[in-house]
């Protein structure tokens, strides 16, 4: 008798929770379909890659106030929910779940990193997302995958612009320092696939962990080769102290950066060392160096305005991802009611858009959308970039 | 050759480090049983707090190196103060999770006060490095060798010669007989804890200079050191300073002949074959013995 009371009183209690769901979950469905559009973010905000993390949240920010002040996408303004994964893929696969499942957004921009973004990638596809990366790393659209774009030049343009220069100044042989994390094993990569096409051959591959404190031995194993040329893929501190060490070895040679140190950031870590250093950037380090006829330095100039109005503080290379993702995002929901496989199919077919960090022109076989024109190799001069030919 | 001596000049500094961290895990160790996990933050503070007063205050250097290792010390003590004394059963692994916490803790204030970038310094003094047969000796790795000489032989004089010293021995010893003959062994163990912390700022001072220092350097140092203590015998001044050079060294010459990828595999493969064929370490014999 007393079982079966508490058989029935179980009975009850999930009828009520039944009930209660039936009678929610249409209102939830229909606040979402009319109001703002969710737009999630997922950015390293702090962490040791929030010198991306940071400068890409803000930048989301301020491109979602622009759009919204010019009316919002169709008339629906959008609603950013930006968490932070702190650089840590287990907590980017949380965040993306709750942005999913929770917040139920429309797109995902972000995350940062290269290892957080392949960490999510299956999720999107599973939840049919489109999701916008703001990371380096080639792996991300290569092999292509339906859901995923990403709006960051890729380590393939960065290299090919480092070895067209290497190439035109007679050298052959170049010896590489990469740091062992993804950011570094994807760029060694391409440096080593693409070295052939230019005649250049790499006669040592060294690495280094993303917090090592003395990279003098991997340099002095470099040296021993003779190349003509020093090759550093990471992102700060460690190129600022191979730089450092470089220079305490007394290694004439040209050293070259990737472009994940290109912001002032490294000039200040690096010091004296900086000095003569070559680097791929985006267009943004040097908008006021560019040609009056570049067809991105209005897009550049403005952005630089607004940001640094808004924050007061120095513009960075790496918001312009966000900023741009933002705005290519924007293009691709106008008419599709927030319909995710048009906003998917728009995002494919879009062309000549001009961004941040370069000219995109999506295609079923590039969701990268950008080519070796999108950087330009400076040089550093007294603690400043300067254009090199 | 030139390359040889290039490896053990990069392998010296950087054991020179780790031997400094290895000292303030032994020495709290031999004094108190317990392994600090928060340590690397203390080396993280002492190179922040050196960088913020060398740097940005525009202090001197010699003032700035010094009120480092006191703000550090400080901390320490507190750290001691307020998370483990208050403690009610202080079993081993109660504290050894406790200064997990406290590692995570100090992370987090690292970052609110410093920032996440990172910051640098220049040198202690502006010289081009020493040319030895080619190869480069940065000046700052013969200041760092000649302050980790002059910490140990001040240790080893504290240790001997005090009396101060010698209740922390007879301390680390027997805590209960200590206690019984009047040496009043809490005081001891807030010392011992003082010390170790301030050791940690040693260690982060002399390396802001020739690295980057950010909130989140503290982990993979106190790591390294730690291997360093146990690779020598953990609880001795001979051990750790031993063990943090032989590792030190050891990872270099591994950069240079086998694989720079392997570089932080070195530390931990070394420290689990000295826990298999040699749990005391190399100089503790027997029973380990105590400073």
């Amino acid at each position: 008798m007393l079982l079966s009371r508490k058989c029935r009183f179980g009975a009850l209690a999930i009828a009520i929770l039944l009930a209660g769901a039936l009678i929610f979950t249409p209102g939830v469905f229909a606040e979402s379909h009319q109001d703002a559009y969710k737009i999630g973010g997922i950015f390293s905000v702090t962490g040791p890659a929030s010198f991306l993390g940071d400068p890409e949240k803000k930048s989301m920010e301020l491109a979602i106030e622009e759009i919204n002040a010019a009316g919002g996408v169709d008339g629906r303004m959008l609603e950013p929910v930006i968490y932070d994964t702190e650089g840590d893929p287990s907590k980017t696969v949380m965040a993306v779940g709750k942005l999913i499942n929770k917040d139920r957004v429309t797109a995902i921009i972000g995350p940062s990193r290269t290892p957080t973004t392949l960490a999510v990638t299956p999720m999107v596809k599973r939840a049919k997302l489109p999701f916008i990366s703001c990371a380096a790393g080639n792996k991300i659209v290569d092999p292509v995958k339906p859901w995923v774009f990403k709006t960051a030049q890729s380590d393939v343009q960065a290299v090919a612009s480092i070895y067209e220069h290497i190439q035109q100044r007679d050298i052959q042989k170049v010896g590489i320092i990469t740091v062992s994390n993804s950011f570094g094993e994807s760029g060694k990569e391409q440096l080593l696939a693409q070295a052939g096409d230019f005649g250049i051959t790499v006669v040592s591959s060294q690495s280094f962990g993303a917090s090592d404190t003395d990279m003098t031995a991997q340099l002095t194993k470099i040296r021993q080769e003779k190349p003509g040329a020093i090759i550093c893929w990471g992102t700060n501190p460690g190129p600022a102290v191979v730089a450092k060490n470089a220079k305490q070895l007394g290694i004439e040679i040209p050293l070259y950066q990737s472009h994940g140190v290109a912001s002032p950031k490294f000039i200040d870590l690096a010091g004296d060392a900086a000095e003569g250093i070559f680097l791929p950037t985006g267009k943004i380090l040097v908008a006021d160096l560019l040609a009056d006829d570049d067809p991105q330095k209005q897009v550049l100039t403005d952005y630089i305005n607004a940001y640094e109005s808004k924050y007061n503080e120095t513009v960075s290379g790496f918001g312009g991802y966000a900023y741009d993702a933002v705005h290519l995002l924007a293009r691709a929901m106008e008419g599709t009611n927030g319909d995710k496989a048009k906003i998917r199919k728009n995002l494919e077919t879009l062309k000549n858009y001009v961004g941040i960090s370069g000219v995109f022109n999506f295609s079923k076989t590039d969701h990268n959308g950008l080519d070796p024109s999108a950087f330009v190799m400076v040089k550093i001069k007294d603690g400043k970039w300067e254009l090199v030919e | 050759m030139q390359e040889i001596l290039q490896y053990l000049f990069s392998g010296l500094t950087n054991g020179a480090i780790y031997a400094v961290i290895a000292l303030g895990f032994s020495m709290l160790y031999s004094s108190t049983e317990l392994i600090n996990f928060a340590h690397g933050e203390f080396v993280m503070l002492g190179a922040l707090c050196m960088v913020t007063l060398a740097v940005n205050l525009g202090f001197p250097l010699i003032p700035a190196f010094f009120l480092s290792i006191c703000a550090v010390a400080a901390a320490g003590l507190l750290f001691e103060r307020l998370a483990i004394r208050p403690v009610r059963h202080p079993e081993p692994i109660v504290l050894i999770i406790i200064t997990v916490g406290a590692s995570i803790f100090l992370r987090g204030v690292g970052m609110l006060i410093w920032g996440k970038d990172a910051h640098s310094m220049p040198p202690f003094s502006q010289h081009p490095p020493l040319d030895v047969a080619g190869a480069r000796l940065l000046i700052q790795s013969i200041w760092i060798l000649i302050i980790v000489a002059a910490l140990t032989a001040a240790l080893q004089m504290f240790y001997r010669r005090t009396l101060t010293g010698k209740a922390m021995t007879a301390c680390a010893v027997s805590k209960k007989a200590a206690w019984i003959v009047g040496i009043p062994t809490k005081w001891m163990v807030m010392l011992a804890f003082g010390l170790s912390t301030g050791m940690g700022a040693v260690a982060g001072a002399i390396i802001a200079p020739i690295t980057m220092s950010s909130y989140d350097m503290g982990t993979m140092l106190g790591l390294k050191g730690f291997c360093a203590a146990m690779l020598g015998g953990l609880g001795s001044l001979w051990g750790a300073i031993l063990g943090g050079f032989l590792l030190g060294i050891l990872e270099a010459l591994g950069v240079g002949y086998i694989s720079s990828g392997l570089k932080d595999a070195t530390a931990f493969v070394l420290l689990l074959l000295v826990l298999y064929v040699r749990p005391q370490g190399i100089i503790g014999a027997g029973e380990v013995k105590r400073f």
